[in-house]
Order: C-alpha cells, then sequence, then structure tokens
C-alpha cells in the first residue's frame, strides 16, 4: 500500500490545537479577565496588533503555498491583500452615513468634497456586507486568474514572473493613487464608525475581529495543508521542480498553476478583509511593490515550502519590526535587508530548517526546498 | 501492401523541422509497426532528439505528416493530449521528481484523471495501487519505494522512469538513451527489462553504445543530418558503406 500523509499527524493535532487555544483563547482571556493593573491584563493595544499580525500571517501562509509548494515566487501578493482590504474598506465607508464630515447619507465625505452626484457603479451593493464580504474573496481571485491564465499560459516563470507581478502591483498603486478612480485617492478610505453594526474602535469588537482572524487563520491552514497532502499538492512539487517533466506525463501544469494561484489570492483577499477594520484605513501604499517582497522575506524567513513557517515567520518578522521601528526606526531596513541575506546564505530553509537540521533529517510531510536546480 | 496510414503505429512522412535555417529535421519520413522493438541510431545532431520532440508534440515540424495509429495527427496536438493518447518518452537526462519518494513519482506518473478536482480528492483505488506494486516490482524497486527519487542511483532514477512510462500504460515508448551514464551491469540489467517490455508494447530506443544495440537484436534505423541513412539488422547497417562513411568519416 502507498504510504499516505496524513492531513496532520497525533502530534501535529496537538499542536495546532495547542495554538488555536493559545491564539483564539487565552489571549482574548487575558485582554478581559484580568483586573485591568494585573500583571497578567494585555494591554488593550496590543489586541488589534496582535490581529494584525495574524492578518499578515494569512498573506505569508497563501505566499508559501504557491512559492514554497509550485515554486511561483509572486512579488504582487500584496495587491490582493489590498483589494481584499478595499472591499471591506468601501463596506466600513458606506456604513459611516450621515455621520461623515459632509453628512451626506450615500456619497463618503471624499466624493462630496469632489463633487461627485452620485455614487459610482463600482460602490454599488457595498452597504450590504455580505455583497462586500464576496467582493473580498471574489476580486482578487478574478485579477489573479485573469493574470494567472495568461502568465501561466505564455510560460512565464521564475523571476520573469516575479517582475510582471511587481508590475501589477506597482500599476494598481497608480491607479488607485488616482482621485478620479473613486477609491478615495492617496487618502484611501478611513474614518470608519461601525462594521455589522458595532462600533468599529470598540474593544470588544477589535476583540471579536481579532478572534475571527485567528479562527481564520486556523481554517487557511487547514484548507493549505490538505492542499499540499493531497495528489495535487504532490503535482504541485513536481512542477516545480521538472515543469515540463510533468506536462510529459499528461497534466495541464497551466490549469495547476492557475488554481492554486487562485486559491493563494482568495487567501489575500480574506486577510487583506480582515485587517482593514483592525488597522482603520485602508491606502494606496498597501500596494507598494516593496510591501510584496516583505511577504517573501517573511516566508523565507519562516521556512519557504514549510506552511507552519511562514505563518511564523511572518510573526517573527513583524514582531521584530514593531519592536525596531519603535526602537531605532531609522534601522530598520537595514535589519529587513540584512536579514533578507542571512537568510539566503546561512539558513535556505529559514527557521524551520534549523530545527529539521537540528533534529537529523528525517522526512517531515513539508517540502524543503529542493537543493538540485532543474531547468 | 496495406496502407502504412492505418496499420503503423506510428507514420512519420516528410518531416522538415529547422531552426534559424538549420535542418534539424530534413524530409524525415518512418514508419513502425505495432508491436516493433527498433533502435535509431545516428551521430551528434543527426536529429534524433528533435524526431522525438515532434513526436511528443515539444516541437511543430515546417511540414510533414506525423501520425499516431493512424488517426491522430501529432501535428496539432499538445504535450498532455500526445502523452495521454499512449506515448510515453523518457529523457537523455533522467527527470525524476527528486523531493517526491519512489512510488509518489509513479502515482503522478499513473493512467488516471487528471483533472485538478480529481487530483485534489481522490485516493488511488486497489487497482491501481496492484497496478503500481506491480511496475515497483518490474523496475526492480519495490524495496526503496518510500525513498526519496533524489537519492537513488543514476541507473535506478533511468528504471525509475521506465517505471514511470509503464503505469500510463503506453502503447508506444519513446527512450531517449536509455543506459548513458549506467554501469555495465545496470546497461544489461535495462537491456533485459527492455526486451521483456517490448513483447507486449511497440518501443523505440534511440541510444549510442553499440554493445547495447547489439543486445536488443531489433531492427536498426540510421539517421544522419536529418533523414533516413539506412535501416536493417545491425550487422547489415554496420556494414552499409555510407554508414561507415558517416560514423567514421573519410
Amino acid at each position: 500500500m502507498m504510504r499516505r500523509t496524513p492531513l496532520l499527524t497525533g502530534s501535529g493535532w496537538l499542536v495546532f490545537l495547542a495554538a488555536m487555544l493559545v491564539a483564539a483563547v487565552l489571549i482574548p482571556v487575558l485582554a478581559t479577565l484580568p483586573p485591568p493593573d494585573s500583571m497578567f491584563r494585555l494591554p488593550a493595544y496590543l489586541v488589534p496588533l496582535f490581529g494584525k499580525y495574524l492578518c499578515y500571517a494569512i498573506l505569508a501562509l497563501a505566499l508559501d503555498l504557491i512559492w514554497g509548494y509550485a515554486g511561483i515566487l509572486s512579488l504582487g501578493h500584496g495587491a490582493f491583500f489590498a483589494l481584499g482590504g478595499y472591499a471591506m474598506g468601501m463596506y466600513l465607508m458606506r456604513q459611516i452615513g450621515t455621520r461623515g464630515v459632509y453628512g451626506d447619507p450615500i456619497l463618503p465625505d471624499f466624493m462630496v468634497f469632489l463633487n461627485w452626484r452620485e455614487l459610482p457603479f463600482a460602490w454599488w451593493g457595498f452597504h450590504n456586507f455580505a455583497y462586500a464580504a464576496f467582493m473580498a474573496l471574489a476580486v482578487p481571485g478574478a485579477l489573479a486568474a485573469l493574470f494567472g491564465w495568461f502568465a501561466f499560459r505564455s510560460r512565464v516563470t521564475g523571476v520573469y514572473l516575479s517582475i510582471i507581478t511587481q508590475a501589477m502591483t506597482y500599476a494598481l498603486l497608480l491607479a488607485f493613487f488616482r482621485n478620479d478612480m473613486g477609491f478615495g485617492g492617496n487618502n484611501g478610505l478611513t474614518d470608519f464608525k461601525e462594521i455589522l453594526g458595532y462600533e468599529v474602535q470598540a474593544p470588544s469588537t477589535r476583540l471579536g475581529l481579532y478572534v475571527i482572524t485567528a479562527v481564520a487563520l486556523g481554517l487557511s491552514f487547514l484548507v493549505c495543508r490538505f492542499v499540499v497532502t493531497t495528489r495535487f499538492g504532490r503535482l504541485l512539487l513536481a512542477l516545480r521542480d521538472a515543469e515540463s517533466r510533468v506536462r510529459f506525463i499528461g497534466y495541464s501544469t497551466t490549469g495547476a498553476k492557475l488554481f492554486v494561484f487562485v486559491l493563494s489570492a482568495l487567501l489575500c483577499g480574506l486577510a487583506g478583509a480582515l485587517y482593514v477594520p483592525q488597522v482603520g484605513i485602508i491606502n494606496p501604499s498597501e500596494f507598494q511593490p516593496g510591501n510584496s517582497i516583505e511577504v517573501a522575506i517573511w516566508v523565507a524567513v519562516g521556512g519557504r515550502g514549510t506552511l507552519v513557517g511562514a505563518i511564523l515567520g511572518a510573526l517573527v518578522v513583524n514582531f521584530v519590526k514593531t519592536w525596531l521601528t519603535g526602537a531605532a526606526p531609522e534601522l530598520w531596513l537595514f535589519a529587513l535587508g540584512a536579514l533578507f541575506i542571512v537568510v539566503t546564505l546561512a539558513m535556505p530553509n529559514g527557521i524551520l530548517g534549523l530545527v529539521a537540521q537540528a533534529k537529523q533529517w528525517r522526512r517531515t510531510p513539508t517540502a524543503p526546498v529542493a537543493e538540485t536546480v532543474h531547468d | 501492401m496495406t496502407d502504412p496510414l492505418s496499420t503503423a503505429q506510428l507514420y512519420l512522412d516528410g518531416i522538415t523541422v529547422s531552426f534559424d535555417g538549420f535542418k534539424a529535421l530534413n524530409a524525415l519520413s518512418l514508419v513502425i509497426e505495432p508491436g516493433e522493438l527498433r533502435t535509431i541510431i545516428g551521430p551528434n545532431g543527426a536529429g534524433k532528439t528533435t524526431m522525438m520532440d515532434v513526436i511528443t508534440g515539444k516541437t511543430r515540424p515546417d511540414s510533414g505528416t506525423a501520425m499516431f495509429e493512424g488517426r491522430h495527427d501529432l501535428t496539432r496536438l499538445d504535450e498532455p493530449t500526445i502523452a495521454n493518447l499512449g506515448i510515453g518518452r523518457k529523457f537523455q537526462k533522467p527527470t525524476v521528481f527528486e523531493n517526491l519518494t519512489v512510488e509518489e513519482n509513479l502515482e503522478l506518473a499513473l493512467k488516471d484523471d487528471r483533472r485538478i478536482r480529481h487530483t485534489l480528492f481522490r485516493r488511488l483505488d486497489e487497482e491501481q495501487e496492484a497496478k503500481l506494486e506491480r511496475v515497483l516490482a518490474q523496475v526492480g524497486l519495490m524495496r526503496r519505494r518510500t525513498e526519496l527519487a533524489g537519492l537513488l542511483s543514476h541507473g535506478q532514477k533511468q528504471w525509475l522512469e521506465i517505471g514511470m512510462l509503464l503505469v500510463h500504460d503506453p502503447r508506444l515508448i519513446l527512450l531517449d538513451e536509455p543506459v548513458a551514464g549506467m554501469t555495465d551491469a545496470e546497461t544489461a540489467a535495462t537491456a533485459d527489462l527492455i526486451t521483456r517490455l517490448a513483447r507486449d508494447r511497440t518501443i523505440v530506443v534511440v541510444e549510442h553504445d553499440m554493445v547495447f544495440v547489439r543486445s536488443l537484436g531489433a531492427k536498426v534505423t540510421v539517421l544522419h543530418e536529418g533523414s533516413v541513412l539506412a535501416e536493417g539488422s545491425i550487422d547489415a547497417v554496420q556494414n552499409h558503406p555510407r554508414v561507415i562513411e558517416v560514423y567514421l568519416g573519410r
């Protein structure tokens, strides 16, 4: 009988449940139950910050799925994240209603300011949460499908693909900067009041959003894990290492890559939609090419081709970023660059790679980066 | 004589491929009958690999006919379609999936529904498991089935590749230099394997190693400058004056 890779091993499930308990139960409890002056009390400002990190972790997971397993290095994943964020931001803008500075019941403030008379077509329906949530996934998914279809069909791979994904996010950056695009120009969307009737700024709402994000991360992990443990996951590894060989045994690599690329973009949209209500703003800077490159660094630091590594990398790098940009802001970019160099040269399999080396190489159901290079 | 279009396993007629004016194949014609074992030899640049590329859809010929089983026009189909028709190709350089185990390599190559939905939700059924085991035994890799393919020896990788062709139930197998880089023992074992496989399949072998070609004991086609120079038994072609001239030079 063929040896099967389980979704998670027994100890894998234990670690997963323990991590979920800490993230989705322990942290909310510490943020609410201990008296405010207790040393165990988690300060309220940390909750949305942690929520932000978990959104980044979903983003890293999405990139690892295509980079680590299928060998597609997208440096434009920030764009899918930002599009998901904009969809949620548009819902939040419509919820402001008459509480805006200009008090227009339909038009967001920036449209009144620009002397617009009616709501542009793209904004229709965004007062409805379900529609906005759908669009937060559908828009990134559709863009990924279109972009991926052209790119993979023309067999654009490797560094060329990375470059055009950078161009894609840069093009969107420029487009969203324009006021007449109708998405708030360089100020973006902000000053949110309510989400589903709950006050966005309220600690309880933030805690709720945080818990939802933690659960979303857990589910995203399981979805990715499911994908990589099936025959389809092995197909991705195969095409990462020898794509033309996969075509010769009869698989459409275009279809496989497109599927995983769109799935990855959907996860980015989800992350972006959860991110915006927690940070309270979305603007074109989220499309900056540098943001997308940073995601690749998180994945590389944690361990490419290991889903857990992507999550770990996103959390570790962002904790360090928060600390360092507070302590010595001018050093952050140097630290990031140094981190990338160290990881590339000294630990090609990231933090998890070091753990694996320490454990004397035994085969885990992860996908260590190939040491041999096929062309 | 019957019409070769309808009975031949593979029918190539007047195939011409040029790269920047250089004719890699020059009006090449070749007919392989069902069940035949054929070896193809020729000096470097004779067009052997280009011929394989045309048959498997990697390269489109500028002109000519390439028919599989008299029905399928290979010049119009893409690589996955041709592979699924039942033409399996083993490359010169062994390209197994090094980060997958031996059995996972075979699993991917199994003849099965290739759609994404299927690869996500289906597992191998008993029949497929049985076939996988049979092929593992045939190519002698049963004991290494759960090892990473990247850890196999060169010869074993070549056999795994042949195994990957076999699980796909091909009706025509193309082997590009199957014994290149093998030890003598591995070469002998490979010759043995190919002769056994040839009992119920059509196989075309491209090879340089004359000892190996002789041990296969099959009809030999000599390619030179993109077309057929001679055809016949190994002894006949080795004594063919033009072949001697091409191989030894003047």
